[in-house]
């Protein structure tokens, strides 16, 4: 038994794990993959206070550390439920369960897919999710991102720098993404913009080798990279938790709607998803935790 | 202990091993290999782990076709059995291989 579960290792849940653990709080701390999260990903931060262009890698070993040095303990296990009863809550995995006396939700996001026929067998095959980690088999070779927000920009200037060309392929005619950003992708002489189309088919039986959009356009490309927006991993984790577009309903004192439930980070309802907000919802939930445990 | 796999071990190493072997296709310029690594770590204290380096040994990654890393490819008897690309829970790797 746990006084505070927390379920997600990514900046949210170890910022938790720390509050909870310098309160003497006996604390688990529950992730399906590694720690870190979606941050691991960013190659380099730069809006994070006092630590400017720390690598996403680096501030994840970093944080890690500090919660495990505080005695939080990291269990490699993906919770896929959680249930209330009286004052405990039962944690369940495939194989255990796990008790604890109040629970941290902070899961995070995943990203969203196109929900082609053949896109899962392609993943490794040509279709990727992350420009960072898949881009280097890719040098000098046709590529399209699929998206319009600041991650999809991103990763079309990252990649026009090692691909011969990349095709943008957006549904609308206009870009979400930051004006500054939208202005350097323009200016890429490689960076080819297919606006008002939706990818309807991927080609390709063992790898990737063309896409077809739904206004008649077919595009070779070796590789396709989805950019289209994440998706909150909270539905069906709480039987009864309140969420609103799938994400956790809450306001900036990360309680929900179940008592001695918090939540923290990317999966919570807010307007701004950035690292420090997340490591701020981190210790607000956690503060709120340990008041709940001594009501 | 991790094995460091290249083509000259290869054969040895994975093909020809009496036990169920996970290769660790990653390399130093992605992070989600970067962060799997101590979970392999772990894993290579109970079960045989090979870990190549793409980039050293591109004719490998070649040969197996690996276009996207992290990519996990189980072998036994010299056969690929299983394979996962991606970051993946550290029970599902153990799991492929016991399958």
């Amino acid at each position: 038994m746990y006084d505070i579960a927390i379920v997600g290792a990514g900046p949210a849940g170890l910022t938790a794990a720390i509050y909870a653990a310098r309160a003497n709080k006996s604390v688990v701390v529950f992730e399906a993959l590694t720690c870190g999260g979606q941050i691991i990903n960013t190659s380099h931060i730069d809006n994070y206070p006092v630590a400017p262009h720390i690598t996403g890698l680096d501030f994840s070993r970093t944080l890690q550390k500090q919660a495990e040095d505080l005695g939080v303990k990291i269990e490699y296990d993906e919770i896929t439920h959680i249930t209330p009863s009286d004052d405990t809550f039962t944690l369940t995995s495939e194989d255990d369960e796990y008790k604890a006396h109040s629970v941290i939700v902070a899961t995070g996001t995943k990203p969203r897919k196109l929900n082609l026929a053949n896109e899962d067998e392609l993943v490794g095959r040509g279709v990727s999710y992350c420009a960072t980690c898949d881009g280097g088999f890719y040098k000098g070779k046709a590529v399209a991102v699929n998206g319009g927000g600041n991650s999809a920009l991103h990763e079309a200037l990252y990649l026009s720098d090692i691909c011969e060309k990349v095709y943008l392929v957006h549904r609308r005619d206009e870009f979400r993404a930051d004006a500054a950003l939208v202005d350097k992708v323009k200016a890429k002489d490689n960076i080819e913009l297919v606006l008002n189309a939706n990818i309807a088919k991927l080609n390709g039986e063992k790898h990737l080798e063309s896409i077809e959009t739904d206004n008649g356009h077919t595009i070779n490309v070796e590789g396709l990279f989805v950019s289209i927006g994440r998706i909150p991993n909270a539905a069906g984790l709480v039987d009864g938790l309140n969420l609103v577009d799938d994400y956790v309903d809450s306001g900036e004192d990360c309680a929900t709607n179940i008592p001695g439930i918090f939540v923290a980070g990317d999966v919570r309802t807010k307007e701004l998803r950035q690292l420090v907000t997340a490591t701020s919802d981190g210790a607000i939930a956690a503060t709120a935790a340990i008041n709940f445990l001594h009501k | 202990m991790v094995i460091e796999g290249t083509s000259d071990n290869f054969e040895a190493e994975v093909l020809k091993s009496d036990k169920p072997v996970l290769v660790d296709f990653s390399a130093t310029w992605c992070p989600p290999c970067q962060a799997m690594h101590p979970i392999v770590e772990e894993i290579a204290n109970d079960y045989k782990v090979v870990a190549v380096d793409i980039d050293d040994q591109d004719t490998l990654a070649e040969e197996y076709e690996v276009s996207g890393i992290p990519c996990f490819v189980v072998f036994k008897d010299g056969a690929e059995v299983d394979r996962r690309v991606g970051m993946q829970p550290k029970k599902r790797l153990i799991k492929m291989l016991e399958k």
